[in-house]
């Protein structure tokens, strides 16, 4: 419910500094819609995004921690109990193909465990909306490419999603990993404090340049125009088989919204 | 900032100029993807409409539930390029004006031209603010389909920027530029 009513206060700070930075006119009235949106959803407990996501859970579990009935009925039931106390949308239908009507709050969540050392637990919540999760890609490069056609492959991502992604976006990359890990890198990528860069030099190097590459495009805050189209890039890298490159971007709306707890 | 009401009249949407900004007023017809495609449906099969669309303006929204007391949850603009498949047909139909967010396809706009209407888009992300224009809020259509179902949403002044207007010019990126 925090995540839904909270803005994280890096994605904040960022709208304020986009403010009067280069949009049209238009594009400058919705930042300051935006920047108003944060202070509405807290002080009223409404949601920032009427799409209240879909939601991914990270676990972080202590191995000596001992479970009285089943952790993962416990996080599903509890997902959507926050939903349904908190006035929040669920926007998860039972099956993609056969089922697209109804919305069913049984199973709301994609968790992901890790077990680490320890005797605590840590969850981290991610509700993220489907119009970003739309706009986002992966693809597996030949292991030769470079640089320049992983950060062509994300520049045209973010360009065939226009105004659709409710842009100023923010920006999940994953680089390395196989097929199915890479989108969880890029994912992961977008809990980090976007006020922080990347710490390895190379990753933070293809940061610098895509955020530059992808306020070029032009496309503005809702698609208005100007130079704030991204916020913040992310870029997580991991190792991978020799014949591959595979690279995701996961696309994340104005409104990237997290929150963490630990039992 | 123009004041207008909707349903839109003719002149007044003639008036509305690609990158204007609006506040609009009046009664709007909520409708998402499930409810377009029921209502081309019922087009195609030549049946009578569930809510009488000649005239009116359909928002590109789903909100979230409404608290106890409150008029409605958290509503903004969701993505409208889903409903471009539809929208022909409608704007056909008579509907007159669109509110949603990011770009059409060019057959919409042309759509748009041919039909003398036009296309509003609001900010996507800034829900919780955008519901403050809501005074009224109730299910007119489609009760099953939650929060996708047809809300007829009174409004006071939710704050929009002409995007396509009635001559097909675009304020969105990339047309705009």
């Amino acid at each position: 419910m925090k995540a839904n009513y909270r803005a994280r206060p890096d994605v904040l700070a960022l709208l304020k500094e986009a403010r009067n930075s280069g949009a049209t006119p238009a594009g400058n009235q919705a930042l300051e819609q935006l920047v108003a949106n944060a202070d509405i959803a807290a002080s009223q407990a409404l949601p920032l995004c009427q799409d209240c996501g879909y939601v991914t859970v990270f676990a972080e579990v202590g191995q000596d921690v001992a479970f009285d009935g089943s952790f993962e009925t416990a996080v599903q039931v509890g997902v959507g109990q926050g939903y349904e106390l908190g006035y929040l949308r669920t926007s998860v239908i039972q099956d993609a193909l056969t089922e697209r009507v109804r919305p069913e709050v049984e199973r709301p969540a994609n968790i992901y465990t890790t077990l680490v050392p320890g005797d605590t637990i840590k969850l981290t919540v991610m509700p993220k909306g489907g119009g970003s999760d739309n706009a986002s890609r992966m693809a597996m490069l030949r292991p030769t490419a470079g640089v320049d056609e992983i950060v062509r492959f994300i520049v045209e991502a973010v360009a065939a999603s226009g105004a659709a992604a409710c842009p100023p976006l923010f920006v999940g990359v994953g680089i390395g990993g196989s097929f199915d890990s890479v989108g969880l890198l890029a994912k992961k990528a977008l809990l980090r404090d976007f006020r922080e860069p990347a710490q390895a030099p190379a990753a933070f190097e293809v940061e610098v340049r895509l955020l530059s590459e992808i306020n070029k495009l032009g496309i503005g805050p809702a698609g208005l125009g100007g130079a704030v189209t991204a916020l913040g890039v992310a870029v997580a890298t991991d190792r991978t088989h020799i014949a591959c490159l595979p690279v995701a971007v996961n696309i994340s709306c104005n409104q990237l919204r997290s929150a963490s707890g630990t039992l | 900032m123009k004041i207008i009401t909707s349903p839109l009249d003719k002149r007044t949407i003639e008036s509305l100029k690609a990158g204007d900004m609006v506040a609009l007023s009046g009664i709007v017809y909520t409708a998402r993807d499930q409810a377009h495609k029921r209502l081309v449906g019922l087009i195609n099969e030549g049946r009578p409409l569930p809510v009488a669309l000649e005239g009116q303006t359909i928002y590109y929204t789903g909100p979230a539930p409404a608290r106890p007391g409150a008029v409605v949850g958290s509503i903004g603009p969701t993505t409208s390029a889903r409903m471009d498949p539809y929208t022909p047909v409608l704007l056909d139909y008579g509907v007159k004006a669109m509110i949603g967010k990011g770009a059409r396809s060019p057959g919409v706009i042309d759509s748009i031209k041919q039909a003398g209407a036009v296309y509003l888009v609001a900010t996507g992300g800034a829900a919780a603010y955008l519901a403050q224009f809501v005074v009224s809020a109730h299910v007119a259509a489609f009760a099953d389909l939650g929060p996708e179902a047809i809300f007829a949403l009174e409004l006071a002044g939710l704050p929009l920027v002409v995007a396509i207007d009635s001559q097909g010019r675009s304020a969105l990126w990339p047309d705009a530029s």
